[in-house]
């Protein structure tokens, strides 16, 4: 009998095309996700080669970085963001590359739509021209971001050239406290491990909290896997991921489908399985967590407080950790709830699924936006919002004073008209508090959806359990 | 693609941990359909003030710097976002090679397809190097793909690992895609062998 094998192991095992002397694979690509910003250069690499997209069938195409969210039918006004999501319809027109297009109900962004048809599948191999390509890993679908040179590369020949990555696995246990989500879960892990703490990893979750959370929570988890710098996280499928999965439209159809569940119980890391690093998390007495700096890493629970850059051992992160402080007009040792927020963005690939719309309406329901803060929320995708507004959230936030908008990717990465001004400071539920990351000179705080909605209605951040 | 075999200029120092891409170029420049022209505006938002205007401590707006080949910068450097266009914009202003202590793998990755060396040297080899890149134009790193060596401004050296195959690609500025359609042959071979084991996978989204 051959060794145990991590779940990792088996995926990278299943697809490999070929392997070269020095050890660099060919791995085969069963899915392939695209977007309007990182691919129009790959495919005029193709045109300028006179090579064609080797496999339209499993490539899935579809605008969400620069889109409006607001009225669909208007043109976008901003003329490069238009010309790029011109140039996508145009490539996928001439390369035959199945679209979403703009006024497709199935648009959204790019890693909740693949979910959400079925076209992301336990055992698969993904890729997209987007470091939150790792949100798919929620499968147990092989799953991380490519740049557009590999974008082309995947195009032509459906494969791409790795060196095998390493496996970690990270065990969370513990029954997530009432209030905490995955985003809490997940904020404290990199709060923990830091953004390089995954570097040259593949991130394999796994114990009790990982096994109770929702296909939608177990998506936040794996999605901001990058900000721990592991380029992939993987969870095992199970039944949750079989009923989430079953009846998708692209999901195996009756017939194949028990062929395909059937394979994919295989897939489950071994007993006995060796990891390269093992790291464990209890969840069991963590509260809400907010960000305070500029790095996913800068995280607090929202009891606490603003640290002091002198307390850190390294001298790098204090120098960090002051130039963050700075940018964000915050003091060491001010209590996290004191600051004061004036937007607030619910959304993204992160947290723009139909759970954490529900989680904001709960919130709001019977309150309202605190006077001056904008507070937006953008579905994840079409039918999201479609469901949302079958199940009557959006009038629960429109009465709240939230805006009710149209799916993109919005002010996660602001390169749509959705953007902070400088000095505006914002309640998040993306993934990233990068300096200018929501606008230029913009401050942002990660937060679960439940504790944004809680911001928007206090106007400060605020411990939802105290709502 | 360019070839890099050796490299001898001035380095410029960025004593910083966590570059990330949205640092090296902003999201308002990711408008581009092409791979050219964002040099100027690496690094935007340090580099210049909101009216456009060069701030005069930026390193690379500094006399001895302007002309940098090399940046010299602390770990995890390259972190955050996929987007190529942080090593076309680092590319299009003239920089080749990056050394740190520690790179993001998808940003690693996208310099060898730019012709882009990153090098990882241990911490201590950085504060030596990012000591030499502080002297400005007066001190230049000199580096040698093949040997695998930085210079420094006195003589001294230092060794650094790289992957055999992508040391090929560089050395020779191959193209990958190119390079991978040669092996068709096994790409249909595996495709018919998947195509019997897991039939779903096939035509998805068509």
């Amino acid at each position: 009998m051959s060794s145990p094998k991590t779940l990792f192991d088996k995926i990278w095992e299943n697809h490999l095309v070929d392997v070269q002397d020095d050890g660099t694979c060919l791995l085969y690509i069963d899915r392939h996700l695209v977007h309007e910003v990182t691919s129009p250069q790959a495919f005029e690499g193709l045109k300028n080669a006179g090579r064609k997209v080797r496999r339209p069938d499993l490539t899935l195409a579809v605008p969400d970085h620069n889109v409006p969210t607001t009225d669909r039918t208007k043109v976008i006004e901003n003329e490069e963001g238009r010309i790029q999501v011109e140039t996508l319809q145009k490539n996928c027109k001439e390369f035959g590359v199945p679209l979403f297009d703009l006024q497709d109900i199935r648009q959204g962004v790019v890693h909740i739509i693949g979910p959400e048809q079925g076209f992301t599948l336990p055992g698969t191999t993904t890729v997209c021209g987007d470091s939150h390509t790792a949100t798919h890993g929620a499968f147990g679908s092989l799953a991380f971001g490519i740049g557009t040179s590999e974008v082309e590369h995947v195009l032509a020949t459906q494969t791409l050239l790795q060196s095998p990555l390493k496996n970690m696995r990270i065990t969370v246990e513990g029954a997530l406290p009432e209030a905490c989500t995955a985003k809490d879960l997940v904020l404290a892990l990199i709060g923990k491990i830091g953004t390089a703490g995954g570097t040259g990893y593949v991130i394999e979750f796994t114990g009790q909290a990982i096994r109770d959370l929702s296909m939608e929570g177990r998506m936040t988890v794996c999605n901001m896997t990058i900000e721990g710098g592991a380029r992939a996280g993987l969870i095992a499928p199970d039944q949750t991921t079989y009923d989430y999965l079953m009846g998708r439209p692209m999901s195996p159809k009756a017939g194949a489908w028990e062929q395909a569940v059937e394979f994919w119980k295989t897939l489950p890391s071994d007993e006995g399985a060796v990891y390269d690093k093992e790291v464990t998390l209890d969840v069991s007495e963590i509260v809400p967590q907010v960000t305070w700096g500029t790095s996913p890493e800068d995280v607090a629970p929202i009891t606490g407080n603003v640290p002091n850059p002198a307390d850190f051992a390294d001298p790098g992160k204090q120098d960090a950790a002051q130039a963050s402080l700075d940018y964000m007009g915050l003091e060491a040792g001010m209590a996290m709830q004191d600051v004061i927020i004036d937007t607030v963005f619910i959304g993204s690939c992160t947290n723009g699924r139909i759970e954490d719309i529900r989680a904001a309406a709960e919130v709001a329901k019977g309150r309202k936006v605190a006077d001056g803060v904008r507070a937006l929320v953008v579905p994840g995708s079409g039918l999201v919002k479609e469901q949302a507004e079958e199940e009557g959230l959006d009038l629960i936030l429109i009465e709240s004073g939230f805006e009710w908008r149209d799916p993109g990717c919005s002010m996660c990465l602001a390169m749509n008209d959705d953007r902070l001004e400088p000095g505006q400071r914002c309640a998040s539920t993306s993934n990233r508090n990068f300096k200018g990351r929501q606008g230029y000179g913009g401050r942002t705080h990660l937060v679960s959806p439940a504790m944004a909605a809680a911001a928007a209605v206090n106007g400060h951040l605020t411990d939802v359990r105290d709502l | 693609m360019d070839k890099f075999d050796k490299l001898t200029g001035v380095a410029a120092p960025m004593n910083m941990i966590n570059i990330d891409t949205d640092m090296i170029i902003p999201k308002n420049f990711l408008k581009t359909i092409k791979r050219s022209g964002l040099g100027k505006n690496l690094f935007d938002e340090m580099r210049y003030d909101r009216d456009g205007n060069e701030n005069p401590d930026f390193v690379l707006n500094k006399a001895a710097y302007r002309n940098s080949k090399i940046i010299v910068a602390g770990d995890n450097f390259g972190c955050g976002s996929s987007r190529e266009h942080a090593p076309w914009a680092l590319l299009d202003f003239g920089i080749r090679c990056v050394i740190s202590t520690s790179f993001a793998d998808i940003f690693y990755n996208n310099c060898f397809k730019n012709g882009i060396l990153p090098i990882k040297v241990s911490k201590e080899d950085l504060d030596n190097l990012m000591d030499d890149a502080e002297r400005g134009a007066n001190a230049t790193l000199s580096i040698d793909l093949e040997a695998q060596t930085i210079e420094g401004p006195d003589g001294g050296t230092v060794s650094f690992e790289i992957d055999a195959f992508k040391k090929h690609l560089l050395l020779n500025g191959l193209d990958d895609v190119g390079l991978t359609l040669q092996k068709e042959d096994k790409v249909n071979s595996y495709e018919e062998k998947q195509n019997a084991s897991q039939p779903w996978l096939a035509g998805a989204s068509a």
